[in-house]
């Protein structure tokens, strides 16, 4: 009897293709541009961790949680990348790490999806629709889109760095995850 | 042919004064803009010293199109061999290190990946690939390109004086704005 129940447990995880499953570090990014005086100025997160079971047959049943090491920011100045870390900004020393979770995903057609979930940085947490496309090659499934998110609303960039004027509220993160096909 | 001049011409004037006027404030206002603590006022700073880098580069432009079409006066013919010597080679750094060091600049911007927008309206194209070594290199550049024209700036003046002062000849006055006629 127990063994039948195992059985069939094992078949239904069989039959759900959604397998939770670990990104490729070496073939993912997580970049964002900010604003500077009208300027763009690109950055990076280096370290990031992410489990995703998605099946693009069913993307409603996704389940996605992303963490991103907010200390491996990558501004390309050493005085940037301290001040970033500061309290001012994202203070990584009380908050180390950003963390979305994925709560649903729906077709937009072709190989287009929306992903909609809550980003929580810096002790703030809001809703977030963030577009992506799903392509697949040579075994590995390439989801790459992009979305805005407000500063202000994390409070990154307190005090003197909240005017807006110098340094835009609207970052853009753009994201590429490679996850292994099968 | 006309005869050599003997003053620069008001447009030579207007811009070796402007040009230098903008040079000198630039240089101090880098070196005070670099100490600062990172700040958004910092930031702005930095994008108004870019932006009156890009007009020196391009006023110092100007000065070389009027010098290949006009005659420069004369130097003095009291003046030994060494000494003009000395003038045109002064004057040749000067006008090499007019664009070494607004280029440095954009080269270095380029590198450390905040490209330049003139008066935050103009896009200056980004001359090279962000990479953070090359940065160093070309920051350092930049830093010891504007010492050595404010270097020669100084050796220019001083030398500028002298002609006045002791050599008591027209070198300085001929550079200078002629003051209007009175009126009767």
């Amino acid at each position: 009897m127990k063994s039948i129940f195992l059985a069939a447990t094992l078949a239904l995880a069989a039959l759900s293709s959604a397998a939770q499953q670990k990104i490729i570090p070496a073939q993912s990014s997580i970049r964002f541009v900010t604003t500077q005086m009208n300027v763009p100025v690109e950055g990076a997160f280096h370290r990031f961790d992410a489990t995703v079971s998605f099946d693009p047959k069913h993307p409603e049943a996704t389940k996605a949680e992303f963490e991103v090491e907010l200390g491996s920011i990558d501004l390309g100045t050493d005085e940037g990348d301290h001040e970033a870390k500061g309290k001012a900004w994202l203070n990584v020393a009380a908050f180390p790490k950003a963390r979305f979770v994925a709560s649903s995903v729906k077709s937009l057609g072709g190989d287009r999806y929306e992903a909609s979930g809550a980003l929580a940085i810096k002790g703030a947490t809001q809703n977030v629709l963030a577009p992506f496309t799903l392509k697949e090659a040579n075994g590995v499934r390439v989801v790459e889109g992009q979305f805005a998110v407000k500063r202000l609303q994390y409070k990154i960039g307190e005090g003197a760095w909240a005017a807006t004027d110098t340094v835009a509220d609207e970052v853009l993160v753009r994201f590429k995850f490679a996850l292994p096909a099968k | 042919m006309t005869p050599a001049p003997t003053r620069y011409t008001p447009t030579a004037i207007a811009l070796h004064w402007i040009v230098a006027a903008l040079i000198i404030f630039n240089l101090c206002f880098g070196l005070y803009t670099v100490g600062l603590p990172l700040s958004p006022t910092k930031l702005r700073y930095f994008s108004f010293h870019k932006w009156i880098g890009v007009t020196i580069l391009g006023l110092a432009s100007a000065r070389l199109l009027w010098r290949a079409f006009h005659p420069v006066p004369a130097l003095p013919a009291s003046m030994k061999a060494w000494e003009l010597k000395a003038a045109h080679v002064s004057h040749a750094l000067l006008y090499i290190l007019f664009f070494a060091a607004p280029l440095t600049g954009w080269l270095f911007s380029s590198a450390a990946g905040f490209q330049t927008v003139y008066l935050g309206l103009i896009p200056i194209p980004d001359l090279l690939h962000k990479n953070k070594e090359v940065a160093e290199v070309l920051r350092i550049t930049h830093h010891w390109v504007d010492y050595a024209l404010a270097a020669v700036i100084v050796v220019h003046a001083a030398a500028a004086l002298k002609h006045h002062f002791i050599d008591r000849d027209d070198v300085l006055v001929r550079m200078l704005p002629r003051p209007k006629p009175k009126s009767p």
